[in-house]
């Protein structure tokens, strides 16, 4: 799709990614996405030519009054969580 | 045969005793909830999972009397053309077991091809119902957006998606989507247009004055034993009375980049509900800790279980997704592809003026051998290119048997205008 003028990825530009989304890398993975991720980016990097185009988005209004109706009770909400303690979830520290 | 490994939990979930599918097994893909019954999604972070309620779809299919008889398999959260990039193993082509069945809804067509359901259902964020029903030679529809409740579908790319039938004729798969279409209050982008529908009636193959509209962008990169047998289904309907007409539709050349830009930028946020906190794998699991407070503070404990629990193509999109959000780079890709959207949209709108429905091969190469594309994956991205169009437009499409080519099934697929299911319906129905 594109000639030769992809951008290119470095390993910091990854593991700067990865760490804004909250998933740890190993060394391996991060050199193959530098890599992989030039090409696929080089694709995305022709929406450049898109035309500018008008548009009148179909917006309805959904609003609606809200019905109280029977949601999962305390025990159905925790029962898939892998830890937790009096009718809690419980997570990691926070710092 | 050999075991094509089409589901990923075999249970059978009893429906109501009558209703139009009394006495049918359907296969539901293993990303729509399942009250009691195991729901992955293909992952690890969610092996274990079972949901507390059923999807909209789900109480649908129990109240018209189906018999769910499994979970099928399929490519790990949707993202994947091929079904090999789910945690539990790949699905084999019934067709050709050295195949895959196409994806991500693999083992949904898989499934039905083989005869271990009768139905199946299937969700399509960019071609996941309609590639792997073109694979393994079976019929798959592709509704329009927001006439399926999306209520307990885990959401890939929620802009994009909807739940959709596979069958191995174009009535049942039509049958099936009557059952299911419909509004939902829990959904609030449904429509009512599939209220009280009989999209089943309009399979009368009747395609005699039907203008069929051929976009060249679609079928010019296709591979040419692909297109060799689209072309002899074309001449089939026009011997049937329907009248074709080339047409041109520029915008599609972009449909995969914007597809993709877009696709994964809602997965890197619809994705971030996993942290092994409310469901799935956790730190403790997940680092081989004795105890959370040893996975450290919660940024590292998330991306602990982050990294143990997806899979190489999730975090691949969830990355990309990430990059084409952050600053910067905002403008430059995700804008822009909302641009592309709009456009091939409009493109969509004027071809269909000229035309009732538009044809093209579904996919453009027969099924891949297994592995081979899993290398690259730009080259998996880029089968998608026939496909993704019609999820960015809204529209509905179905792809339907157009024969075969060396031994393995074509499919022909067919676009048509917002609530043009009827007319999809029909078009393909003709070439049973």
């Amino acid at each position: 799709m594109s000639d030769g003028d992809e951008p290119a990825v470095t390993g910091e530009e990854v593991r700067k990614v990865a760490d804004l989304a909250r998933v740890d890398l190993t060394d391996e993975e991060v050199e193959q996405f530098a890599e992989q991720f030039e090409d696929v980016l080089a694709d995305f990097e022709t929406l450049d030519e898109v035309p500018e185009v008008e548009s009148e988005p179909e917006l309805v209004n959904v609003m609606r009054a809200d019905e109280v109706e029977e949601g999962l009770s305390q025990a159905e909400a925790l029962e898939n969580a892998s830890e937790t303690e009096d009718g809690y979830f419980k997570g990691p520290r926070v710092s | 045969m050999a075991e094509l490994n089409a589901y990923i939990t075999e249970q059978r979930i009893e429906g109501a005793d009558d209703g139009p599918l009394a006495g049918k097994t359907v296969a539901v893909k293993d990303n729509i909830s399942t009250e009691g019954v195991e729901t992955t999604c293909g992952s690890k972070m969610l092996d274990g999972y079972v949901p507390p309620y059923d999807a909209t779809v789900v109480e649908r299919l129990k109240e018209a009397g189906a018999t769910i008889n499994g979970k099928a398999n399929m490519d790990e959260f949707g993202m994947g053309t091929t079904t090999e990039t789910s945690h539990f193993g790949a699905t084999l082509n019934p067709a050709d077991t050295n195949r895959v069945p196409g994806g991500s809804s693999g083992g949904s067509a898989a499934a039905v091809a083989a005869g271990e359901a009768d139905l199946a259902l299937g969700s399509d964020t960019g071609g996941s119902v309609r590639a792997p029903a073109a694979f393994c030679g079976v019929v798959g529809i592709k509704p329009t957006y927001g006439l399926v409740s999306r209520y307990g579908l885990v959401a890939y790319a929620n802009s994009l998606e909807q739940i959709g039938p596979i069958a191995p004729t174009v009535e049942e798969a039509a049958g099936l989507l009557d059952v299911i279409a419909g509004s939902d209050d829990r959904d609030a982008t449904t429509v009512e247009e599939g209220d009280d529908s009989n999209y089943a009636a309009a399979a009368d193959g009747d395609v005699e004055g039907m203008t069929i509209g051929i976009p060249t962008e679609l079928v010019e990169g296709a591979d040419e034993r692909v297109v060799e047998t689209f072309r002899d289904a074309i001449d089939d309907l026009e011997a049937q009375g329907a009248e074709t007409v080339e047409v041109s539709m520029p915008s599609v050349e972009k449909a995969v980049a914007a597809y993709y830009v877009i696709a994964m930028s809602e997965a890197s946020s619809n994705l971030a509900r996993f942290d092994g906190t409310r469901y799935g794998l956790n730190a403790v699991e997940a680092g081989d800790y004795d105890d959370l407070s040893e996975a450290g503070n919660w940024n590292e404990a998330f991306a602990t279980a982050r990294e143990e629990g997806f899979g190489e193509e999730v975090k691949r999109r969830i990355l990309l997704g990430t990059f084409a959000l952050s600053a910067g780079y905002h403008d430059k890709y995700y804008a822009k592809a909302q641009d592309a959207r709009e456009w091939i949209k409009q493109d969509f709108d004027e071809s269909l003026q000229e035309a009732d429905v538009l044809a093209s091969p579904t996919m453009p190469v027969p099924p891949f051998e297994l592995g081979e594309g899993l290398e690259d994956p730009r080259t998996m991205y880029l089968a998608d290119a026939n496909t993704v169009p019609v999820n960015l437009a809204d529209l509905p499409a179905i792809s339907v048997p157009a024969g075969e080519s060396d031994g393995l099934p074509v499919g022909l697929q067919f676009v048509g205008p917002k609530y043009g299911e009827e007319t999809i319906v029909r078009a393909a129905s003709a070439l049973e």
